[in-house]
């Protein structure tokens, strides 16, 4: 099977050549390739243990892979880099457990990021905060700390601490999957205004809904491996491997 | 903690537990055999010349002692919480002050020693400790992050360092740097070696108690700090410290009463601080139990004000979280 189906684009934000990861004796990642373009929206799914969070934590190397090449904006992610924290501040994640700072309020959450490490002055990243407060629509809990707030307000502060330091890319990994049912879509609607604004994003969900209103692209993964991927129309009408279609007849009730 | 919803009957309410609990109070006094006290004098007219009561005597006075142990705490069982600990403190400190006031002691011995007490033994003693504090708390954040770093050397000497001194006597530690270093040509004074002593002993201890507090910062903290591209010393100022400062206050309070206690040790090395004080004073006149308890109160009091900053310091933080 072709996993090596490289995108047309020369200069893709992200790419990954031949990536594989171990944890011990259990390999993680198999044989990685894959390009992603500049405001193109990925979706990855893909049974537990696939490989998918894995995949997306390497992106920014909170996870080291031990074989094979990841570039993002041209520069090599590896053990000896100077540079990852410059890499990281340009790209954004969201967590599956929000991880925001207790200990500070909602706005400081988001001018922590640009106030320390972009060197932007107080006044200048409390009004960058307080207009991504405004995109994410809780402009109103600027000063509560996070756990007065629920899970769907508390993702949505974390998608707009992460864009206050004005990404490139955004990765999510599994942003919807710690929150309550009624709750979801206010995060996923968030997630699709930032789509629409022309955003680089690459998302580890079970959403489907999502993956086939935003998605240009749907990865999905089994085993470390990338089974398939395709367009979402493709992707959800016309399975090419039987995992595909068994993942999706489990999952599409 | 957690206090149930539900209230329990109170088992001094229960016929049967006080039954079992006068028995065995009974029990206890009989034992210990409290005639010759000033109970027995107390109950003289029932049961005669104490010495000559005997077993009769000696029942007597247990029974009443336990009489009156065990009726005060039924009567207490029905005042509201805070009066029935307020009333518990009262008896208990009254129980102590009856033990203090058993040794015949002369007050015009303690009020014409006092003032040299407080003067340089207390001063001494605070000087010491608040030195110590400050260093030991210095020491405990570098071991601290030393011992959690990826540095061989930084974590092999942390781990070193809290092992030796956490694995030595503070009584050993202190003769060694008082007199181990001028043997290595360093001439310490004793003030500067008894600091050092409970600085590097005390350190140790908080080493791993910071270490702890910073371990207890779930790993999420992290990985969102790095992902949002800060450096480490930024990450541990900003995001992982202050959380873990309300982790740390508690056991660290312990370590400065602790250590404010165990700056007495340092007496041996003739330093006039508190304890010096309190065995030398007395000496000439043989009257150490006066020295002796008003040292005792002095620290006892020291340290009460340690818990109550202590207790103010948790509350702030409490409020914020």
């Amino acid at each position: 099977m072709d996993t090596n189906t490289k995108a047309k684009n020369k200069n893709p934000i992200i790419s990954l050549d031949g990536v594989s990861k171990w944890y011990g004796d259990f390999q993680a990642l198999k044989d990685i390739n894959l390009d992603i373009n500049l405001k193109e929206k990925i979706v990855i799914c893909g049974p537990s243990g696939s490989g998918k969070s894995t995949l997306i934590r390497c992106l920014n190397r909170l996870e080291a892979h031990q074989e094979g090449k990841i570039h993002v904006s041209g520069i090599e992610l590896h053990e000896t880099m100077k540079d990852v924290d410059i890499v990281r501040q340009d790209i954004g994640m969201v967590f599956q457990n929000f991880n925001l700072f207790p200990h500070l309020t909602v706005l400081e959450n988001c001018m922590a990021g640009p106030n320390w490490v972009r060197g932007i002055d107080k006044k200048e990243a409390k009004e960058r905060a307080i207009a991504m407060l405004k995109q994410v629509k809780i402009p109103e809990q600027a000063d509560k700390y996070p756990d007065q707030l629920s899970g769907g307000q508390q993702q949505r502060v974390a998608i707009a601490r992460s864009l206050c330091m004005q990404p490139k890319v955004m990765l999510f990994d599994e942003p919807t999957s710690a929150l309550d049912p009624e709750m979801v879509s206010e995060v996923l609607d968030t997630m699709v205004e930032l789509a629409k604004s022309g955003m680089t994003m690459i998302c580890v969900t079970h959403e489907m809904g999502f993956a086939r209103q935003v998605a240009d692209r749907i990865i999905f993964m089994a085993d470390g491996e990338i089974v398939e991927q395709n367009t979402p129309d493709e992707f959800f009408n016309n399975p090419k491997s039987d995992r595909t279609k068994t993942f999706l007849d489990q999952i599409l009730i | 903690m957690f206090v149930d919803t539900v209230i329990e009957d109170k088992s001094l309410h229960k016929p049967a537990f006080l039954l079992g609990l006068s028995v065995a109070v009974l029990i206890f006094f009989f034992a210990f055999n409290f005639t010759d006290t000033v109970f027995g004098e107390f109950l003289s007219p029932v049961i005669g010349n104490p010495k000559e009561s005997g077993f009769f005597g000696r029942l007597v006075v247990s029974f009443v002692l336990s009489a009156i142990f065990v009726l005060n705490l039924f009567a207490i069982s029905f005042a509201r919480l805070r009066v029935q600990i307020f009333i518990v403190w009262i008896e208990l400190f009254l129980l102590f002050l009856a033990f203090a006031f058993s040794f015949d002691l002369k007050f015009s011995f303690i009020q014409s020693k006092i003032g040299l007490m407080v003067s340089k033994g207390l001063f001494t003693t605070i000087y010491i400790s608040a030195v110590s504090i400050v260093i030991a708390t210095a020491i405990a954040i570098v071991g601290a992050i030393a011992k959690l770093s990826n540095n061989g050397f930084a974590y092999a000497i942390a781990s070193f360092y809290t092992s030796l001194f956490r694995g030595l006597p503070l009584l050993l530690q202190v003769y060694l740097i008082y007199k181990g270093l001028p043997q290595l040509g360093f001439m310490v004074d004793a003030i500067p070696s008894g600091i050092a002593a409970l600085s590097l002993c005390y350190g140790a201890y908080m080493t791993e108690i910071f270490r702890a507090g910073i371990q207890s910062i779930p790993k999420g903290q992290w990985e969102a700090s790095r992902a949002l591209g800060f450096r480490f010393s930024l990450i541990l100022r900003k995001i992982i410290l202050p959380q873990a400062i309300p982790i740390i206050v508690p056991p660290t309070g312990n370590q400065f009463i602790a250590m404010l206690k165990d700056s007495s040790l340092v007496s041996v090395l003739g330093i006039w601080e508190l304890m010096y004080m309190a065995k030398t004073l007395g000496q000439r006149d043989f009257r150490h139990m006066e020295m002796l308890l008003t040292a005792a109160m002095i620290y006892w009091g020291l340290t009460i004000i340690l818990e109550i900053i202590q207790a103010r310091i948790e509350r702030k933080y409490q409020q914020k979280a």
